[in-house]
């Protein structure tokens, strides 16, 4: 059956990311902050995060959106806690060339559980969807570089 | 009505095929339509046979490209019921047409304090164009507000439409809700207020008869893309006189009648429009599918569709947790279907479908205000047209099943 291929796309880890997300609310005394649009379906998501001695304190967001949206800025946020700037930088272009389908070296250390959507590669359509909240996150540590 | 009932299918080669090993059933129909061999087929003869540019050069080739284009403004001008053919100006699109009636007619003829009357259910292109000229020249934009069950409001329109409107911009049939717009009284309105009536076709002209003149219609803009013909041609269609009063945008080759140093007569509508080497071989195409549509009928495709809609509606409506935008009574929609399954995002429902061979779009539609406007940031949209069939709408209540029991009611 077709949708048996759906569950290469929605393996259990990801849907139980989407269902029970981890982060999933403000953050009232974050430092970084940046709201991110999927232009094709207009969802809305808000990635925040407080840093502390050079690294990444606490990582939440909040906004609606697809299971892959939304599962994908559960495991960001928790990825990235525990990291630099300059590391987080280098995880989202990794994990945007995973998404792609290219080969990401040390893929599992550099994103950890997240490599799981390695799977969004077989579905183009989705791939926007997949690195909103990243994009969020590389985006809103960029500002503040540029501010400083 | 099975698929043997469908005598067009057959015409359209790209149908027969699967996707992701299942049959391919296209319910993306409001986006763009499929191509029958008889377009096809057009566009291949002319660029084998009769390929040159037109207006320019004396040869033959030359004069019978001319010829197949020019023919198509008058098929195009009897298709829409039009009086002449100097009023059918070829665009690249109802995007390009409505641009340019707001950025030339809009930004000579709205002043600062007038009003432009649009409705919620506007695509971007009949919206955003109507915003930069308002934000220009310092008009007013207002929006004509809609039934419960999301049909235009013509008490809204009645009010809102005064002696202030210069302009009132309206779809004829909305891409998102699969309803009609009563245009005949709205332009009724607009014309008593002494405003212009502008119509976005793009949802209508496929679909259903359509007569410019009968509609009271200023300006009537449509694409090609989406009534059988190739992307990259479009039609503004409008009043002599009001295209008369508008400048060109476009300037350079074929629009001028005289070059000099420093002025430059231009030439008669529709040619001043039409800069530069037009979409030659696509307008040609055009004119094969609208022959393609009139051998069929438009009644008989608006039928077929309603049929079709009557069919799979009340299945749709049966399915618990899915919402359905628009009218519920079939008979007052087109064949499009806009809807929700409660606790599911629309795009993971359409990549589900797309795992049964099922093609709807997920998204905005380009109609942003009037995802507000129901409080939803996107909606599957499943759009019929003239090839699909009952077992086409069987699949895709199948697909829509699938999908919920799979996201809904499986193991997670
Ligand atoms: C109602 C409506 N208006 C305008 C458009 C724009 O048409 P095009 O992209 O062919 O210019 C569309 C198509 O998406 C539409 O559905």
């Amino acid at each position: 059956m077709a949708l048996a291929r759906l569950n290469n796309l929605y393996r259990q880890v990801i849907m139980d990311h989407a269902k029970h997300p981890h982060n999933n609310h403000p953050l009232p005394q974050a430092d970084h902050e940046l709201e991110l649009r999927n232009p094709t379906c207009g969802d809305v998501l808000t990635v925040q995060m407080k840093m502390q001695d050079g690294k990444i304190a606490a990582a939440g967001y909040t906004g609606t959106g697809c299971t892959i949206s939304q599962a994908s800025a559960s495991m960001m946020t928790d990825q990235i806690i525990g990291k630099t700037p300059a590391e987080v930088e280098k995880m989202v272009l990794g994990f945007s060339d995973l998404v792609m389908g290219k080969e990401v070296p040390d893929q599992a250390k550099l994103l950890g559980d997240a490599v799981i959507l390695q799977s969004v590669a077989q579905f183009p359509a989705r791939i926007k969807c997949a690195t909103l909240a990243w994009k969020a996150a590389y985006q809103a540590l960029e500002e503040s570089e540029r501010n400083d | 009505m099975g698929k043997k009932m469908n005598n067009w299918r057959a015409d359209f080669p790209i149908l027969a095929q699967k996707v992701n090993d299942e049959p391919l059933v296209y319910l993306d129909n409001a986006a763009t339509t499929q191509k029958p061999l008889a377009v096809l087929q057009t566009v291949r003869d002319f660029y084998e046979n009769d390929n040159a540019n037109i207006h320019r050069g004396v040869h033959t080739l030359a004069q019978r490209a001319t010829e197949r284009y020019e023919q198509v403004r008058q098929k195009v001008t009897d298709f829409i019921h039009g009086n002449d053919w100097h009023e059918v100006v070829f665009t690249k699109g109802t995007t390009e047409a409505l641009n340019w009636v707001a950025a030339s007619y809009g930004a000579t003829h709205v002043k600062a304090g007038d009003e432009i009357v649009l409705s919620y259910l506007e695509h971007h292109s009949n919206l955003v164009p109507w915003q930069q000229l308002a934000k220009k020249v310092g008009a007013k934009l207002k929006y004509i507000e809609l039934t419960a069950d999301g049909q235009l409001d013509l008490q809204s329109a009645a009010d809102l439409i005064t002696d202030r409107t210069a302009i009132v911009a309206l779809c004829h049939a909305s891409n998102v809700m699969g309803v009609v717009n009563p245009i005949q009284a709205v332009s009724q309105l607009a014309h008593a207020h002494g405003a212009v009536m502008v119509v976005d076709g793009a949802q209508a002209v496929p679909h259903l008869p359509v007569d410019v003149q009968e509609l009271g219609a200023d300006f009537y803009a449509f694409s090609g893309h989406k009534m059988l013909a190739p992307t990259g041609v479009g039609v503004l269609w409008g009043k002599l006189a009001l295209l008369n009063e508008m400048p060109p945008l476009e300037f350079g080759g074929e629009m001028i009648a005289n070059v000099g140093l420093y002025e430059t007569d231009f030439k008669e509508v529709p040619y001043k429009f039409e800069g530069g080497t037009q979409n030659i071989a696509g307008v040609i195409g055009l004119g094969a599918a609208i022959d393609y549509l009139q051998a069929i009928g438009l009644e008989q495709i608006t039928k077929h569709e309603q049929e079709l809609i009557s069919y799979v509606l009340p299945q749709l409506q049966a399915i618990d947790g899915l919402e359905i935008y628009g009218p519920q009574d079939p008979s007052l929609r087109t064949g499009i279907l806009s809807f929700n399954l409660t606790g599911l995002h629309p795009h993971d429902l359409a990549s589900a479908l797309d795992m049964d061979g099922v093609a709807v779009r997920a998204g905005h539609h380009c109609a942003q205000p009037l995802m507000n406007y129901l409080g939803v940031s996107a909606t599957a949209r499943a759009s019929f047209y003239l090839y699909n069939t009952k077992e086409d709408a069987d699949l895709l209540i199948k697909a829509i099943l699938d999908a919920k029991e799979f996201f809904l009611n499986g193991s997670c």
